[in-house]
């Protein structure tokens, strides 16, 4: 199946910076439509006013973590289904198995490149 | 503790520091408190005794060369100065390497709007060429994460300085009063060495502006 690349994409991390490399690596994938918050309560409010077909979430991050937030979408009936990718600087096993377990679709450490954010994001969306 | 044998002065002494909030107790208090052991331990003195005594008066006397040491160390000086300039020094890193990334990926948009009116081969090179760009400048989110780690640390052993303080109570200000710095400091009007004058960059705030410079050489004129 192809990725709908019309669908709404949030971006979570308090890093301005990262939040901008993000943005131009997925529009260079071709997303167009990709909206940014800078940690997970913001994100959480815009999940629940409008329709997201996927999150990349940053894991440090205050008020609320990314691994708060996964566990509040996962627990939500209305957004649990919606793909959720962590990108981190975490790379303890420890971490990732607890992502694992709140429901993490993907995991990626940080620094990564193009290529391996494109390979998650067919492995969790379908091919390009 | 019992200190039901104890001269009656020193048992308050020892209930009282006992009633203390907290873990710690001044380094002054401690040493008060062996003086006063020493100066109960009157009569005749058995070779244990005597063995005793004289590791208390060592440990009185160690306690009291640690003081003069530390004290002479300045940890007032690391706590008040040393380590938040070098935490500013580091959040200056983090604040810098942050504009660079974004000057960085102003130019490269710039680049992708011409590559947009490109076709074939070359539109593909110049892809590749800023995608590569993008990855790079994830350097700064890492750089920043671990700054912070590193920030975090200093206010950790700023914390611990500060213990140290309190737990050396006035004896810092004694030191300090004893052994005034004046004659290590250079007077205002002797000429910086050249050791002296290697600053580094400067914090934005303490830094000169071109404007400044060009106008204090212009005053040589």
């Amino acid at each position: 199946m192809a990725v709908d690349l019309n669908m709404n994409v949030l971006i979570v991390d308090d890093y301005q910076t990262m939040l901008r490399i993000l943005r131009n690596l997925l529009r260079q994938l071709n997303f167009k439509n990709i909206e940014e918050a800078s940690d997970g309560s913001e994100a959480l409010k815009k999940l629940r006013a409008k329709s997201f077909g996927l999150v990349i979430s940053d894991w440090n991050m205050e008020p609320m973590t990314g691994i708060q937030l996964l566990r509040e979408v996962r627990a939500d009936e209305k957004l649990k289904h919606i793909p959720f990718v962590m990108i981190t600087a975490e790379s303890k096993s420890e971490n990732v198995i607890a992502a694992k377990e709140a429901g993490v679709s993907n995991y990626i450490v940080k620094p990564f490149n193009a290529e391996t954010l494109k390979g998650k994001l067919t492995s969790v969306l379908g091919e390009f | 503790m019992a200190t039901d044998s104890v001269d009656p002065e020193l048992a308050a002494r020892l209930q009282e520091l006992g009633r203390e909030p907290g873990d710690t107790v001044k380094v002054d208090e401690i040493a008060d408190v062996v003086d006063s052991i020493l100066s109960t331990m009157q009569g005749d003195l058995s070779a244990v005794d005597v063995k005793l005594y004289e590791e208390l008066e060592s440990l009185s006397r160690f306690i009291t060369e640690a003081k003069t040491d530390i004290a002479a160390l300045r940890p007032d000086e690391v706590k008040d100065e040393f380590l938040p300039k070098a935490a500013d020094e580091l959040d200056a890193i983090v604040e810098a390497t942050a504009e660079a990334t974004n000057s960085i990926m102003d130019a490269v948009g710039e680049i992708e709007d011409v590559m947009s009116k490109l076709k074939g081969k070359n539109a593909d090179t110049l892809m590749d060429a800023t995608t590569k760009i993008y990855e790079a400048c994830g350097f700064q989110d890492i750089t920043g994460q671990r700054i912070t780690k590193v920030v975090g640390a200093l206010h950790h052993i700023e914390e611990k300085v500060d213990a140290l303080l309190n737990a050396f109570g006035d004896e810092i200000a004694k030191y300090k009063a004893a052994n005034p710095k004046t004659a290590e400091e250079p007077v205002a009007e002797e000429k910086p060495s050249d050791e002296d004058l290697l600053h580094g960059p400067q914090q934005k705030e303490a830094a000169m502006s071109q404007d400044d410079i060009d106008a204090l050489l212009a005053s040589f004129d």
